[in-house]
């Protein structure tokens, strides 16, 4: 058994969250005005967690990058959200939500986490519809359900391809009236650059408003990180270009430990890079591969003509396109989970098939369902996401097959937090994609908004009076004591050797670089030959980074290129966390595959015997190598079996 | 996708480095742009380009980069979002430019939305009119089946329609009096199409457009372009709605 200590109720399942519902501590309404909270990233978990605290009588001070709080990145969500409310008489329940999810995750996810998302999730449906959120509805006026990729039920609602932007539009109507109330005090155009430990608990960040450059401190009994995942390490991501892991980052370099860090989901459908002046992928639903066929030409010499733009995919005949997911995976055909087609599409166009100039993408052809279902069908179902193609791409997708390549899309991991959502350092909590808990190895589609929601609305506004009712006689938190001057003194020295370095190189250049040597060895395949030679080069990169990099502009101004460089200066740090975490897992699970761990036919394989654990990576100085924990994840419900699609 | 490469063309942008100094245009040149970049993409190569030369990068706002977040906001020959229809900045590609162009940038221009620094303005002001009213009045938990309240098809698409709004500001910033009635009209009219949002609807209607006043923004006169520039095209038939809320609500008074 690991020492680690999850606070994971005892009892069955079902009842775990009840219980521990019913046992940890509650804060009066007359000690919640005295206590301050500060909530980091104001999407989906921030603003709902930071309206809900806000409601409950606590000060809240919330903070966000963007200028506003409805920019979060959230809002970019298409598919929908799950909840476990059997609205179809379809024999969903939560148990089989609780169950899909911690089978997508590839068994590696906590149980009575994952159940208590699933137990939630009705909730946060009801929640949304009492704020207005406009979801898709039935004639009769109820709700209305689609179906999601690697599920048997339809438990998906949503609000056209726009259920992230109206979920989060919710949340920040919340919010704002807390804002209009006082309770909220709302800092935009703020960033997150440290946080302050005091007598060992968390109690406050060090910010930097990115109008003024001004550096400040700001204290609380209570600090919230919800500020996403770190996809944008690879450079190319399905991020927003704002995206970053550096909040939860410093929090890593101040002890909280990292949990998962080399899961990262990569998803297959995006639209392909277009040449080296690209600066983000823009994501094409999963839905599409309900309607859509992927293939690439059979002939090798047809792939080397469609490279060079003497042909196009009409030219190619019936015969000579291989179906490859249909081939390889007979059962399940087009709609493999996401992590299976990723690795099927860049197999073959490593085999030199890809349809473009750059080699790197495949074919997802509506041609078929056209045929047989009619143009306008194929419109209602995807129109906004045909034009969007279009105005990209400038090919009309109603008459040539889509280009897609698999992108990074999601982390799985990150800060490792106990099941009361609080990280190793008490009063740093952890919600969101920011922290590790919900998703294991893979997550399932439509289930990001669902985690994020629960653990703001419903989870974290119980749990965190637990922590706080021993803090009722703590008094407002001192800004000026000496761990607050130490890490605003740390903080502003670090911004003046950024821009002491004067060297030739922009931000960008350095992040090109490593979002390079992240994809090449820790993205879609993994060896060990491969990531030792990542962290070397990373290793190199930092230096070189902080030799070379030059930030021009002022400091006490609107400075966008410092912002990034803080930002990848932590990103080339984390690349090597996430390699040295791929590394230590010689499995094969969910995203993480490891080309020594496969079946005989190719396919991903798991190793539960030695790997059936969360890794905690604890942070040990600069340039020095982190220590690794393992917290054993332990099955009481869920019987472990490989999968297979074929 | 045989994009053609743009061997040069010329940019035209609006500096100021604060909110306190005058601003000017300059003109940049730019070489070897493919026509598949994205507008951003190509102000992304000048940035690189003035850095490597020693000179301050242009300032502006963009974030998720796929049309959806209404962080990006120049005003582009003219237009909120440049020449296309339906779509915001980050969306625009340069195929819709031609070989040795200039093109022209400039920050939206609204009294109401100070320039901080180059295209960046400062848009709290929306902030603020959504906070005196965009809500149901309702705190998280102790609520009724989603399914408890039937709303019919119709007015939840219609509903949805309004919502679809992304708070960029192409409204304010193509009208020619700076109004921000498509922006609150989006909201009050997705709220008041729901039965959770009917209850307070005169109130919510009342405190946003006197909040808008209140921020100097100017007043409709049905000129239509801000449903021209919107780029989730919407209609000003939520305007006519707001109008009868606000009525409602003051001659309710």
């Amino acid at each position: 058994m690991s020492k680690i200590e999850n606070k994971i109720p005892q009892g069955p399942i079902a009842e775990k969250w009840s219980k521990h519902k019913a046992s940890i501590k509650v804060v009066s309404p007359a000690n919640k005005r005295k206590l301050d909270i500060i909530v980091v990233g104001t999407g989906l978990a921030g603003a709902s967690a930071a309206a809900s605290l806000s409601e409950l009588g606590y000060n809240v001070k919330a903070f966000c990058y963007q200028d506003s709080p409805r920019r979060a990145h959230s809002i970019a969500a298409q598919g929908g959200i799950n909840a476990a409310k059997n609205y179809q008489n379809d024999n969903d329940s939560v148990f089989r939500l609780f169950y899909d999810t911690v089978k997508g995750g590839d068994y590696r996810a906590r149980e009575a986490n994952v159940y208590r998302l699933a137990e939630v999730s009705p909730s946060i449906i009801d929640q949304c519809v009492a704020q207005g959120v406009p979801f898709a509805r039935e004639y009769g006026g109820t709700l209305a359900n689609r179906s999601f990729g690697g599920v048997l039920v339809s438990r998906t609602f949503y609000a056209r391809g726009q259920t992230g932007q109206q979920l989060l539009l919710g949340a920040y109507s919340a919010l704002n009236r807390q804002i209009a109330k006082g309770g909220v005090k709302m800092y935009t155009r703020q960033e997150m650059l440290d946080v302050v430990i005091k007598d060992g608990k968390a109690r406050g960040i060090i910010t930097r408003d990115m109008v003024t450059g001004e550096v400040q401190r700001h204290g609380a009994h209570a600090v919230v990180v919800a500020t996403g995942g770190y996809g944008n390490v690879f450079f190319l991501s399905t991020n927003a270009m704002g995206c970053n892991g550096s909040a939860a980052w410093q929090c890593y370099k101040k002890g909280a430990w990292f949990g998962n860090p080399c899961f990262v989901q990569i998803h297959p459908t995006c639209i392909p890079v277009h040449g080296d002046q690209q600066s983000k992928l823009t994501l094409m639903s999963e839905s599409l591969r309900n309607d859509g066929r992927v293939w690439v030409p059979k002939k090798l010499e047809d792939a080397k003509k469609l490279q060079k733009g003497e042909i196009g995919p009409n030219d190619i005949p019936e015969e000579d396109r291989d179906f490859y997911l249909e081939r390889r995976y007979p059962s399940y055909g087009n709609l493999v989970p996401r992590d299976v087609a990723s690795r099927a599409a860049k197999e073959r166009c490593d085999a030199g098939f890809g349809v473009n100039n750059t080699g790197l993408a495949v074919y997802l052809d509506f041609k078929y369902s056209i045929e047989r279902l009619g143009k306008n069908v194929i419109e209602a179902r995807y129109g906004n996401l045909f034009q969007m193609y279009e105005k990209i791409t400038d090919v009309d997708p109603y008459k040539e097959p889509m280009q897609i390549y698999p992108a990074i899309h999601y982390s799985m991991g990150g800060l490792w937090v106990d099941y009361n959502l609080m990280t190793n350092i008490p009063g740093l909590y952890a919600i969101g994609e920011a922290n590790f808990s919900d998703h294991g190895a893979n997550r399932l589609g439509a289930s990001a908004l669902m985690q994020g929601l629960a653990d703001g609305y419903f989870v974290l506004p119980y749990t965190i009076g637990d922590y706080l009712a021993n803090e009722i006689m703590t008094p407002r938190v001192d800004v000026n004591a000496p761990e607050f001057i130490d890490a605003e003194k740390a903080v502003t020295g670090r911004l003046e050797q950024l821009f002491n370095v004067k060297g030739t190189e922009p931000v960008d250049h350095f992040h090109k670089k490593l979002g390079h040597i992240m994809w090449d060895y820790v993205g879609m395949s993994r060896n060990e030959a491969g990531l030792k030679k990542a962290i070397e080069e990373m290793k190199a990169l930092k230096k070189e980074f902080w030799a070379n990099v030059r930030v021009p502009g002022e400091m006490n101004n609107l400075n966008p290129e410092l912002e990034k460089a803080g930002r990848v200066a932590d990103a080339i740090e984390m690349g090597i966390l996430m390699a040295q975490d791929a590394l230590d897992r010689k499995e094969s699970c969910g995203g993480h595959f490891r080309e020594e761990s496969v079946t005989e036919d190719g396919e991903a394989k798991r190793d539960d015997d030695n790997f059936t654990y969360v890794s905690c990576w604890e942070y040990q100085g600069e340039d020095k190598d982190p220590v690794l924990n393992k917290e054993d994840l332990v099955f009481e419900n869920i019987e472990l079996t490989q999968r297979s699609y074929k | 996708m045989a994009d053609i490469t743009l061997k040069k063309i010329y940019v035209k942008v609006w500096r100021q480095n604060s909110a306190k100094e005058k601003g000017r245009f300059e003109t940049y040149e730019v070489e070897n742009i493919s026509q598949g970049s994205s507008f951003l993409e190509m102000l992304d190569i000048l940035n690189d380009n003035l850095i490597r030369e020693g000179k301050d990068p242009i300032a502006f706002d963009h974030d998720c980069r796929e049309g959806i977040c209404g962080m990006c906001s120049l005003y582009i020959n003219g237009r909120a979002h440049g020449p296309d229809r339906d779509i915001t900045t980050c969306q625009l590609h340069m195929r819709k430019f031609n070989e040795g162009e200039t093109i022209t940038i400039e920050p939206w221009r609204a009294g109401a939305f100070p320039v901080i620094k180059d295209l960046i303005v400062d848009r709290t002001a929306f902030e603020k009119i959504q906070q005196a009213g965009g809500f149901v009045s309702v705190n998280t938990g102790g609520i009724p089946d989603g399914n408890a309240i039937p709303i019919g098809y119709d007015d939840a698409e219609e509903a949805m329609d309004a919502a679809s709004c992304i708070g960029c500001g192409a409204c304010v910033a193509t009208c020619k009096n700076s109004s921000a009635m498509l922006f609150v009209a989006a909201k009050v009219s997705q709220l008041a199409k729901l039965p959770q949002g009917k209850v307070e609807a005169k109130r919510r209607a009342r405190n946003m457009v006197t909040k808008m006043d209140e921020l100097g923004f100017g007043g409709c006169t049905n000129t239509g372009a801000c449903e021209l520039e919107c780029p989730k095209g919407i209609s000003i038939s939520h305007i006519a709605r707001l109008n009868r809320e606000y009525l409602v609500a003051k001659l309710a008074e």
